[in-house]
């Protein structure tokens, strides 16, 4: 049955990985702005360096036909030269083991921070620990990433030394502060996610037959109302893997961290369309993936959730 | 009651609990010395064209290019006044028949030695449209260099001819140049990055655009690069360097940063050695110089005065027929008060400009432009004698570049002073601005810079301001001009020459086609490992200059 299921949706990701590039592409083709207009400084660049420039990436051509030889090239596994003259695979190839290690210690902060501060909140609801939850997570939430960004690096980084103040490198431990600071929206969510769930589960009947059927209220707590409360962080958490990879642009950039974030940012001021067509079309591979994924741990920790 | 005092302490534990999950330390490491020998990391940014001295025209990738390629001559680091290099003799007598003798066994990195067909096929090579180097202009005051581009309404093609006529190999040591019209500055000229040679190895690579070679590229210059990343350019002291200006470290990393910041904050935490720019928000209240001070009270920081000058250009008449009066620019040239602007926006580290060259450059005469002493109640008269600017100027500013401050505080004056409306337009980025310029869309003024790509008053002039000059994004034509430019160019002796650009020079302030604005300085900070650093008037790092502690 899963099986089945699972070849479904791969099938159903042809279609909508096509749509997707056809999209990409034609957002980086209409980006206002000739790309060779600002490779010359204040000084207009030499008619033969603009005709060899157009030749040699293909933009001289109509836009179909630009999409046409892309895709196919594409299918060989090649996505193009970019304006650096360093091949896409290359470029992408050496960012995204650094983002998705970025993510990963996101992620991991988001589970264990998260889900704990949410579960503790929620098992003592209007204790204080419930309050330094709520207070503490709202204030996250209230806190734009880059004064986060800026201010950890200022404090942990420069001030106390505890932290690399910058992760141009991309090892895990230089990768600990930013990734603690990407996750920290992410965290905040998933702490007040899980504590809402989990209350209203607590409180649901078929949590207090089960009490009152004689089992222990550890029991009843752990497998019944815990499980049900994950469902939601659950999804939550795989969304916001997708999300992290392509939406870490600023703190890559207060970190200087060489990710797929400051690539698609600096492939849009070139006006490179190769990278930025290259880099968003993995990350919406990564997306569909990471959404099947949470769609088969969703059925199951709630076996009611069928697939057929 | 209780509800809010529970509500405070949980906020305080919550700080602490946030202190005590990013409690497990790293000790960040300083910059490797390795087996005694001497290195630094500086700042560097990805490098937007291949390594070749033809084509490379930005900072990213002229930075490093500024340390390893030696060329006929190279600019003092101090005053950027031009020094013979590998060149022992330039001469000419009519600025138009050059002869150009090279020092004998100038070596390149790989050992091999520089001859003249190494400057020559080079130039050629880079001058020759099929190869599209951004770089060729720069040959085109050689004879010859027409017949290697396409016809103007052709933009593929392959000229028959390859080499041109002007440059003419005479012995291993020995080349002339021909000029299609009198040059009185090439020698100054042969300087830029541009007319570097290239050895033998580059015109054997046979990659497109010679990609290959161009990785870590062989030139003649102090340092070689050993290692090309993403995120690194290793630059390591050339075995084989035969000139006088050597370096004083073994060697330079040049780490890739994609912000301004995160490298001045790794400046100030010892992470990075040197850093060339210093983001504007440190500027004020002259926050960096509190950030990059020793222990001791000695400052890590320093200023240089640079060859780059800031414009602000009027569309020309037929984009926006309001501003044709030259009544009116010199107006809102005059309301403009560069210097409240220069030391509350930029906290003095630009200064207010007073004509269209840098100081920093042979031939500057300071206070031509007169139009830009602050004169609100002259401004004003002269505008309403005009008659006015139809409805509201807009002033053009590319949103990427941090120019929104001084753009906004321009156009209150302008309004204050005149009573004229006007609003900052940004372009999302530079080269929407750049596109706009070309495509002559923009209406109003808008922002264009300067750096000089060689250090003569003839680089501010002609390639902005003579008719159909590549820069010339105003249109500006004035025959008076051009020919003052010519009999400058056509002048032997270096005095008779700046007199003539001198009077062009004024010529900008009787018509007024753009008005200068600010003179830019370059600031850099360095770790607690340097001792003493320079820069020099092109921004670059001058790595003769280091002294580690």
């Amino acid at each position: 049955m899963m099986g089945k299921y699972v070849v479904r949706r791969l099938l159903m990701m042809i279609p909508t990985f096509l749509g997707a590039t056809l999209l990409i592409y034609f957002l980086a083709y209409a980006m206002p702005g000739d790309p060779t207009a600002g490779r010359c400084g204040d000084r207009q660049c030499p008619p033969s360096y603009v005709a060899w420039f157009r030749a040699h990436y293909g933009l001289d051509k109509p836009f179909l036909e630009q999409y046409w030889m892309y895709i196919q090239n594409l299918f060989r596994g090649d996505l193009g030269v970019n304006y650096y003259q360093n091949t896409v695979v290359h470029e992408l190839a050496i960012r995204y083991p650094t983002t998705i290690k970025l993510a990963v210690i996101a992620v991991l902060c988001e589970i264990i921070i998260g889900m704990a501060a949410g579960i503790l909140a929620g098992i003592s609801k209007g204790k204080f620990i419930d309050s330094l939850v709520t207070v503490s997570t709202l204030v996250v939430i209230a806190i734009p990433v880059f004064v986060l960004g800026s201010l950890a690096q200022m404090v942990f980084g420069i001030k106390l030394k505890w932290f690399a103040v910058t992760a141009g490198d991309g090892t895990w431990r230089q990768l600990l502060l930013p990734g603690l600071v990407l996750g920290s929206l992410y965290i905040a969510y998933v702490a007040r996610l899980t504590r809402t769930n989990l209350i209203e589960n607590l409180r649901a009947d078929y949590v207090r037959t089960a009490k009152a059927k004689g089992m222990s209220t550890t029991r009843a707590f752990g497998v019944h109302a815990l499980r049900n409360s994950l469902v939601p962080s659950i999804t939550y958490i795989g969304a916001s893997f997708g999300g992290m990879m392509g939406g870490a642009i600023v703190t890559e950039r207060i970190f200087n961290i060489n990710g797929i974030g400051g690539l698609i940012w600096r492939s849009i001021n070139q006006r490179d369309g190769t990278t930025l067509v290259g880099a968003v079309v993995v990350l919406v591979l990564i997306y569909m993936f990471m959404t099947l994924i949470v769609d088969i741990i969703y059925s199951w920790l709630d076996p009611r959730i069928s697939h057929e | 009651m209780r509800t809010h005092t529970r509500v405070i302490t949980a906020g305080i534990a919550a700080a602490l609990m946030l202190l005590g999950t990013t409690a497990c330390s790293s000790n960040p490491g300083g910059s490797p010395t390795t087996g005694g020998l001497t290195s630094i990391t500086v700042r560097g940014c990805t490098p937007q064209h291949p390594l070749l001295p033809v084509s490379t025209n930005e900072v990213c990738g002229g930075n490093v290019l500024d340390a390893t390629e030696a060329k006929l001559v190279h600019y003092n680091s101090d005053d950027a006044s031009p020094e013979l290099d590998v060149a022992s003799s330039i001469d000419t007598t009519d600025a138009i028949h050059w002869t150009v003798k090279l020092q004998q066994g100038y070596m390149f990195q790989d050992g091999t030695e520089v001859k003249a067909h190494n400057f020559v096929d080079a130039w050629n090579w880079g001058a020759y449209a099929p190869n599209g180097q951004v770089n060729a202009s720069f040959f085109e005051p050689i004879e010859g260099f027409d017949d290697l581009q396409c016809p103007a309404d052709q933009a593929d093609c392959t000229p028959a001819v390859t080499e041109m006529s002007g440059l003419k190999v005479i012995d291993d040591y020995t080349f002339t140049i021909t000029t299609t019209d009198p040059t009185s500055n090439l020698k100054v000229r042969l300087g830029y990055t541009a007319f570097a040679p290239q050895p033998d190895a580059f015109f054997a690579d046979t990659s497109d655009g010679k990609a290959d070679f161009a990785k870590t590229p062989i030139a003649a210059g102090p340092y070689q690069i050993t290692e090309h990343t993403d995120t690194q350019m290793v630059l390591q002291k050339n075995a084989n360097y035969s000139g006088k200006f050597t370096g004083a470290v073994d060697q330079v990393t040049f780490k890739i940063y994609n912000d301004l910041s995160a490298a001045y904050n790794d400046v100030v935490a010892n992470n990075l050695d040197i850093t060339d720019v210093i983001p504007s928000d440190q500027l004020v209240g002259d926050a960096w110089k509190n950030d990059l001070v020793n222990s001791d009270g000695t400052p890590r920081w320093g200023t240089k005065a640079t060859g780059v000058i800031q414009v602000v250009s009027f569309a020309n008449a037929k984009q926006d027929p309001g501003l044709t009066d030259v009544r009116i620019r010199e107006a809102i040239s005059m309301a403009v008060d560069r210097a409240q602007i220069a030391s509350t926006i930029f906290n003095n580290a630009r200064t207010p400009a007073t004509g269209w060259v840098s100081p920093a450059v042979d031939g500057y005469k300071a206070d031509q432009c007169t139009n830009c002493v602050f004169d609100p109640t002259k401004a004003k008269e002269l505008y309403d004698a005009a008659g006015g600017y139809p409805g509201t100027l807009s002033l053009w500013v590319n949103g990427d570049g941090g120019h929104d401050p001084w753009a906004t505080a321009m156009c209150n004056q302008i309004t204050n002073n005149l009573g004229l409306p006007c609003v900052v337009q940004d372009t999302p980025d530079f080269a929407t601005l750049r596109d706009k310029i070309q495509k002559r869309e923009l209406t109003g003024m808008f922002r264009t810079g300067w750096q000089m790509d060689y250090p003569s008053i003839e680089n501010f002039l002609a390639p902005i301001y003579a008719t159909g000059a590549s820069s010339n994004d105003t249109d500006y034509s004035n025959p008076q001009f051009d020919s003052l430019l010519k009999q400058a160019a056509a002048a032997t002796d270096d005095a008779t020459a700046n007199s003539l650009y001198q009077q062009a020079e004024a010529l900008l302030n009787v018509d007024m086609p753009t008005m200068p604005t600010f003179y830019q300085a370059s600031q850099f900070g360095f770790s607690t490992k340097v001792k003493s650093v320079k820069m020099t008037p092109f921004s670059t790092f001058d790595f003769g200059s280091v002294v580690l502690n």
